[in-house]
């Protein structure tokens, strides 16, 4: 029971960050190498707006989800709107967004040098509840609770409002898209603002579930983010977040009864048979547009 | 005669070193319908895409209601009222038609339900299958919705870019009377065709274009009526079945 509580809230920081990552890939068709930076820094912001700025945890998130927002739009100015009239904008964006997260990790070791950085002793309340005998912290609530309301908040708006509209007829079809009158330039940046905040939380809430940032933090869970979205079905939401949940229970589980050296090998090998099963994803390819 | 509602002078356009329109001049007088006919690659979407803010004109200059939007972008186009049906009607296929239609209004930002239940009055087989994917529509069909949602979005100007492409005779004849109808409700028509016959009978104005130049412009009727441009331009139908036995000499 332990085991599959902590399964689901890592599960559910590796979805967060996975349908960030999924939704400028389904709307835009464009992969955003970009999103793991974002991840990292925004862990080092929050454990900053903490320390030096005092704030509690929960103050820190809404912080560090503009900080992500803007992030987002200068990813969209700098690495994929100046490539967007070339033939091969896809590779092209792909290697400007790496080039860009290298940058933002060069500026992050810059300002907070290389060593592990924690959130100040005391930062975390202690409650702590009984669930069917485990152990639950209220922080481990609270990172269950915002990574949920944040992805049905965003299915939400993808799948009923105006914007979300929007975005699927940009998905669909950009130049119709354009001929009705949508500013597909600003729904462009917009998606780029959305998935990035949404990362940005991510990385905090991962840096509060283990009290822990570090320079590599991206480039740890970008490859858990890819693997999520292609196991989810390319594009796809609720994709994603069946898969991170899956993600972080096949690690937990893996740790507790093979070994910890085995976490990576069963996570991904476990994905990988998913794949060879379901070639197309858990939920199919690019359901953004239909969802 | 009052002013025109759509002035466009002397017009280029260029794909890289292709120029595809080299100085279109036309005009449309409110509530009229003018065609633009040609055959393939004449420059006819090329026109229509630089009108609509699709693509940006390498020269000339390009008025509506007396204001230049030579080089204003197709977004703000659509809610000043120049809206247009795309070529190759470019529906959102995986979106429902309802979703189809509703994008029509997007620029006013509300949901437009009486426009859409208008349209539904006028396209019934759109009203029964509202909750369908768009793609799930006959081509025919297809153009319908992509007519209907223009009209959402409330036009005085309407650009149609080859509406009776790839339709069956029958079909044709329904869009043709479909352009009649806006037409008659006071919305101004730019119509591009390659059905150039069919168009001229319908238009009040026509222009003939060849490589991306004005070669004919007059009333339709002295269009059709001379010989000379009949046989030169017209003479060769483009192939639509259906079309020759009423078009004939
Ligand atoms: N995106 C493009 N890139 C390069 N050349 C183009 C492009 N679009 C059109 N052209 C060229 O510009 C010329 C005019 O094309 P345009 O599409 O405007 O003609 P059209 O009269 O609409 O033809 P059709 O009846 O086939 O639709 C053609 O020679 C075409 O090859
Ligand atoms: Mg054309």
């Amino acid at each position: 029971m332990q085991q599959l509580l902590n399964g689901i809230f890592i599960g559910s920081i590796y979805a967060l960050f996975a349908i960030g990552f999924t939704l400028v890939f389904g709307i835009l068709d464009r992969l955003n190498l970009a999103h793991p930076a974002v991840f990292a820094a925004s862990a080092f912001v929050g454990i900053e707006l903490v320390e030096r700025g005092g704030l509690s945890l929960w103050a820190a998130l809404p912080i560090v989800f503009v900080f992500g927002a803007v992030l987002g739009l200068l990813i969209e100015r700098l690495a994929f709107r100046p490539l967007k009239g070339r033939a091969d904008a896809h590779f092209a964006g792909l290697i400007s967004s790496i080039a860009l997260a290298g940058m933002v990790i060069a500026l992050l070791q810059w300002r907070y040098g290389p060593d592990t950085r924690r959130f100040p002793a005391g930062s975390f309340p202690d409650t702590r509840y009984e669930v069917a005998g485990a152990q639950v912290t209220l922080v481990q609530v609270v990172i269950l609770g915002v990574s949920l309301a944040l992805m049905v908040g965003l299915t939400y708006m993808v799948t009923r409002s105006r914007l979300g509209r929007g975005m699927r007829a940009v998905a669909e079809n950009p130049t119709a898209a354009r001929v009705l009158g949508v500013n597909v330039d600003r729904i462009t940046a917009v998606t780029f603002a959305i998935s990035s905040a949404l990362g940005a939380v991510a990385g905090v809430l991962f840096a509060i579930n283990v009290n822990t940032a570090q320079l590599g933090m991206g480039s740890a869970i970008e490859l858990k983010g890819l693997a999520v979205i292609i196991v989810g079905g390319m594009g796809s939401l609720p994709g994603a977040l069946i898969g991170g949940l899956v993600l972080g229970l096949a690690e937990v589980f893996a740790v507790q009864y093979i070994g910890s050296s085995w976490r990576d090998v069963i996570a991904f090998g476990l994905l990988f048979v998913i794949l060879l099963l379901r070639p197309q994803g858990l939920l199919g390819a690019r359901k953004v547009r239909e969802v | 005669m009052s002013d025109p509602i759509l002035t466009v002078t002397d017009l280029r356009v260029s794909y890289g070193r292709v120029e595809a329109v080299r100085g279109v001049s036309f005009s449309a007088e409110p509530g009229s319908l003018v065609t633009l006919v040609g055959a393939n690659g004449a420059g006819k979407s090329s026109v229509i895409n630089a009108v609509s803010g699709m693509l940006r004109p390498a020269g000339g200059r390009i008025t509506f209601e007396g204001c230049d939007i030579t080089r204003t972008p197709a977004h703000k186009l659509v809610a000043q009222g120049l809206v247009q049906v795309p070529e190759g009607r470019q529906i959102l296929a995986t979106l429902t038609i309802e979703d189809n239609l509703r994008m029509g209004a997007w620029h006013t930002g509300g949901t437009a339900q009486q426009s859409m239940d208008a349209m539904y009055e006028r396209f019934p087989v759109l009203a029964q299958r509202r909750a369908l994917p768009a793609g799930a529509l006959s081509g025919g069909e297809q153009q319908m919705l992509a007519i209907a949602r223009a009209l959402v979005a409330k036009p005085t100007v309407m650009l149609m870019d080859e509406p009776s492409m790839g339709l069956a005779p029958k079909i044709v004849d329904e869009v043709f009377r479909v352009i009649g109808e806006i037409r008659a409700s006071g919305t101004t028509v730019v119509l591009v065709e390659q059905n150039a016959r069919r168009a001229l009978r319908a238009a009040d104005h026509g222009y003939v274009l060849q490589n991306g130049a004005v070669v004919h412009s007059g009333p339709a009727v002295g269009l059709l009526a001379d010989e000379r441009i009949v046989q030169a331009y017209l003479g060769v139908e483009t192939g639509r079945a259906g079309e020759d036995g009423r078009a004939g000499p």
